[in-house]
Formats: C-alpha cells, sequence, structure tokens
C-alpha cells in the first residue's frame, strides 16, 4: 500500500488547566520531513505532542492524519505512529530483551529473540540483553525504550526529548537513525535542547511562545 | 513480523503480568497473608465455641476475602501509569479493553485465586462442614473474579491521585456488597439444610455481568485518567 502520508495541524490550541499554551498552530509535516519543535520550559511542547497523540484533546482546531481528523481513524492511525515519551515504558524486573518483546507485542507485534538482539546490539547495548534493566544505568535504559523504534515498522516518530541521558556515541546514533528512517519515508517530530543535525535533511523548526 | 489475534493479546498481558509478579514476590505475598492472618485471628478473639464459630465461619471468610482484594486494587494499574507503559497501551492499535481484561484476569490469578485455594483450609477452623466447604470454594471462585473486575473500575478512575488507594475503597466496596451477601448466603444456606444453589445462581450471574461490561467500563476509565 503505497500513500502519501502527511501530517496536518490545522489552527490548533490547546489548555493546560485554565492556562492557554498556544493557539492558531498550522503546519504540515510529510513524508521524509523532520521537525523540530522548540520554545521554553512550559510552552507546552509535551503537550501539542501529547495532542497529535490523540491523549489530549485540543480546545480548537484538529490534527490531520492523510487528511481524516485522528479522532476519526480506527487503530490505523495508531498502527502508524510511535511515541516515545518522558517516561521509558519499560520495565525493571525485566531484560532489555523481554522488554523490546513485550512492548512489541502490546503494540501488536511478535519479535524474535534473534530480531531483539540485533535491534539491541544495534543500540549498543551488546551483552547487556539478558541483564534485568534494573542494573542498568539511565542512558542505557533510554537506548532500551528507542530501540522499540526500530522494531515494528511506524511512519511517523513522535519523540519527545530522545536525547535525554544519551552520551555522545548514542547522540551520533540516533541522529543515524532518523537519517534513515527519513530516507525510507518516514517523519519525525521531536522536542529536544540539545542540537540535532541529521545530514542531508533541514531540519524545520517550529517556535511555541 | 505477524500481527497478534485477540486472545494472543489477552496471552501476552496475562503471562507479561504474572512475570512481572514473579519477580516481585512479596506484593503477591502481601494480599495472602493478609487473608490468613485476619481469618486466623478471629477465633482467637472471640474464643473457641464450635458452635459460634461455624455460625458466623462464612461471613469472616468473605468479610477477609474482600478487605484482601481491596488490599491489592490500587496495584492493579498504578506501575503501568508511573512507568509509561500505560500510554504505551492505550496507543497500541489493539483493544484496550482486551488488554485490560487481561489485566483484570492476571489481577485475579495473583490475588484472588490464592485466597480460593486457601480458603477450605482456613475453614477448617471455624469446624466448618465439608459440604459447606466445598459451597465456600465455589462460591469465592464465582465471587472473587467479580471483585477484581468491579475493582478494575475503581483503580482506574483513581489512578494518579493522591490517597487513591482509601478513594478505590469507598467506591468499590458498596458495589461488592451483593457479592458478599450471596456469597455468605450460600454458605448459609447449606448449614441451614437448604440448597445453596440460587445463591450460586446469582453470583454466576454477576460474574457474566461483571465479564461482559466491567473491562470495557474500566478501559473508557483509563482513557478519562490520562487525560
Amino acid at each position: 500500500m503505497q500513500q502519501a502520508f502527511k501530517l496536518e495541524v490545522v489552527d490548533l490550541a490547546c489548555e493546560r488547566g485554565d492556562l492557554r499554551l498556544f493557539s492558531g498552530l498550522s503546519f504540515e509535516l510529510a513524508a521524509g520531513e523532520l521537525m523540530q519543535v522548540q520554545g521554553e520550559n512550559g510552552s507546552g511542547k509535551t503537550t501539542l505532542l501529547r495532542t497529535l497523540c490523540g491523549f489530549v484533546q485540543p480546545v480548537e482546531g484538529k490534527v490531520l492524519w492523510s487528511g481524516q481528523d485522528i479522532a476519526e481513524w480506527d487503530d490505523t492511525y495508531h498502527e502508524q505512529m510511535c511515541y516515545l515519551g518522558h517516561l521509558n515504558a519499560i520495565k525493571d524486573e525485566l531484560s532489555a530483551i523481554e522488554n523490546l518483546q513485550m512492548s512489541a507485542g502490546l503494540a501488536g507485534f511478535s519479535v524474535s529473540e534473534q530480531d531483539a538482539i540485533a535491534v539491541l546490539r544495534r543500540m549498543g547495548l551488546r551483552r547487556k540483553e539478558h541483564l534485568p534493566v534494573r542494573v542498568l544505568s539511565q542512558g542505557q535504559r533510554r537506548r532500551v525504550a528507542l530501540s522499540r523504534l526500530l522494531v515494528g515498522d511506524s511512519k511517523l516518530w513522535i519523540l519527545d526529548e530522545p536525547l535525554t541521558a544519551l552520551d555522545v556515541g548514542a547522540v551520533a546514533l540516533m541522529q543515524e537513525l532518523i537519517g534513515e528512517h527519513l530516507s525510507n519515508g518516514g517523519m519525525v517530530i521531536f522536542t529536544t535542547h540539545q542540537p540535532l543535525q541529521v545530514a542531508g535533511v533541514q531540519t524545520r523548526q517550529l517556535a511555541l511562545s | 513480523m505477524n500481527k497478534l489475534s485477540l486472545f494472543g493479546l489477552l496471552g501476552l498481558v496475562i503471562r507479561r503480568d504474572l512475570l512481572l509478579a514473579m519477580r516481585r514476590r512479596a506484593d503477591v505475598l502481601t494480599t495472602l497473608v493478609f487473608f490468613v492472618m485476619v481469618v486466623s485471628l478471629f477465633p482467637l478473639g472471640v474464643g473457641p465455641e464450635p458452635d459460634m464459630l461455624r455460625k458466623m465461619a462464612a461471613g469472616v471468610l468473605w468479610v477477609a476475602a474482600l478487605l484482601a482484594s481491596m488490599l491489592s486494587l490500587p496495584r492493579m494499574f498504578s506501575a503501568d501509569y508511573l512507568d509509561g507503559t500505560l500510554e504505551q497501551m492505550m496507543l497500541a492499535p489493539q483493544s484496550l479493553t482486551m488488554m485490560v481484561l487481561g489485566k483484570i484476569i492476571a489481577h485475579w490469578m495473583l490475588s484472588g485465586l490464592p485466597l480460593v485455594l486457601i480458603a477450605p483450609v482456613l475453614g477448617l477452623q471455624f469446624d466448618m462442614s465439608s459440604q459447606a466447604l466445598w459451597v465456600l470454594m465455589f462460591a469465592l471462585l464465582l465471587g472473587t473474579p467479580v471483585l477484581s473486575m468491579i475493582g478494575a473500575i475503581g483503580a482506574a478512575l483513581t489512578l494518579g491521585l493522591r490517597g487513591g488507594g482509601v478513594l478505590v475503597s469507598l467506591l468499590v466496596l458498596p458495589l461488592c456488597i451483593p457479592v458478599l451477601i450471596f456469597g455468605a448466603g450460600a454458605v448459609e444456606a447449606v448449614n441451614s439444610g437448604m440448597d445453596a444453589i440460587s445463591n450460586l445462581s446469582l453470583l454466576g450471574a454477576f460474574l457474566l455481568f461483571a465479564l461482559v461490561f466491567t473491562p470495557f467500563v474500566a478501559a473508557q476509565a483509563l482513557k478519562i485518567s490520562m487525560e
């Protein structure tokens, strides 16, 4: 199924409590595009990303995926997106492999142990695959969480501060992975306070104020 | 990569929760130890008079089971909520209702089923007849899943609230009273020489009714809590 995927945000306004965070926000994101959401602490970056996921209902405006409001989409929209929030969504008691298999399972896929090991090695977790995540460092946990992006074939990555706790090598790896994802026709929207440059791709900036 | 069926998903969620519980056994034992302690304290407290013990056995066991199941309710969703797994569950292109059902079944297997299995042993302390013990076990088998299911709604609604544990009990206990009445009633009926079938049928009806509606309602409550 080759279809032009596109994320459109039309005249979006969001509130948190009684506080109006932003209003009249419109943008489009097409296949192969990378967008960085910028803004001060509390300017609504996370709220915007959570609205794109459908957790938060916008006060005004709407979010369209391939021309249809995400609230009207069936599960197809969620099949085509992958969200990584502040929380890693991994279990301390399980090993990295089990975590990856479980989160893939909850997303509707089964991943073989070989595939899981291959993905974790790619993320720089060689020989840590069978350890309980409890004994890993914060950065390594983040890598386990990020490895979820590599299983499954979601088109839209929504990443909230993906680079938190990552070292220089892992940041370079993320840039490489995002570059690959974009060249495969994927799209990425993310927030970060660190510079993130992907070779050959113009990073679009969206400033919230 | 192949897609999971609904029952594959159900199995996965149950397996996952049981695996997590096995790696964190203290939580599971708390419920059971509480149940055993409460029930065992009664004969010590009210004195060893067989007639009185026999009369109050069903009520004590049922009230203890009800309180023990309340004890484990706040844990049903909170760990997944705190580490972000619940967010991912809601985003999954899968039936959230089915996942909630999986979590309820796993919760019952960890907090309800052990009570059902140990209840006859505790019942012996109250000098219950063997027929009454069988009926008690069967009534608990029908009733404890209902407690987990109704409790799931309360746990989902109070997710992320401070003092949620107390609030869950306030919300859920009144709704559980029918289960308590008919569950204890079944054993009473046998003791007074009547048939327990009407009480057990009503418990069975509660179970079917809860099975159909509560996972869906709990899933909706989770969606509200996540906003």
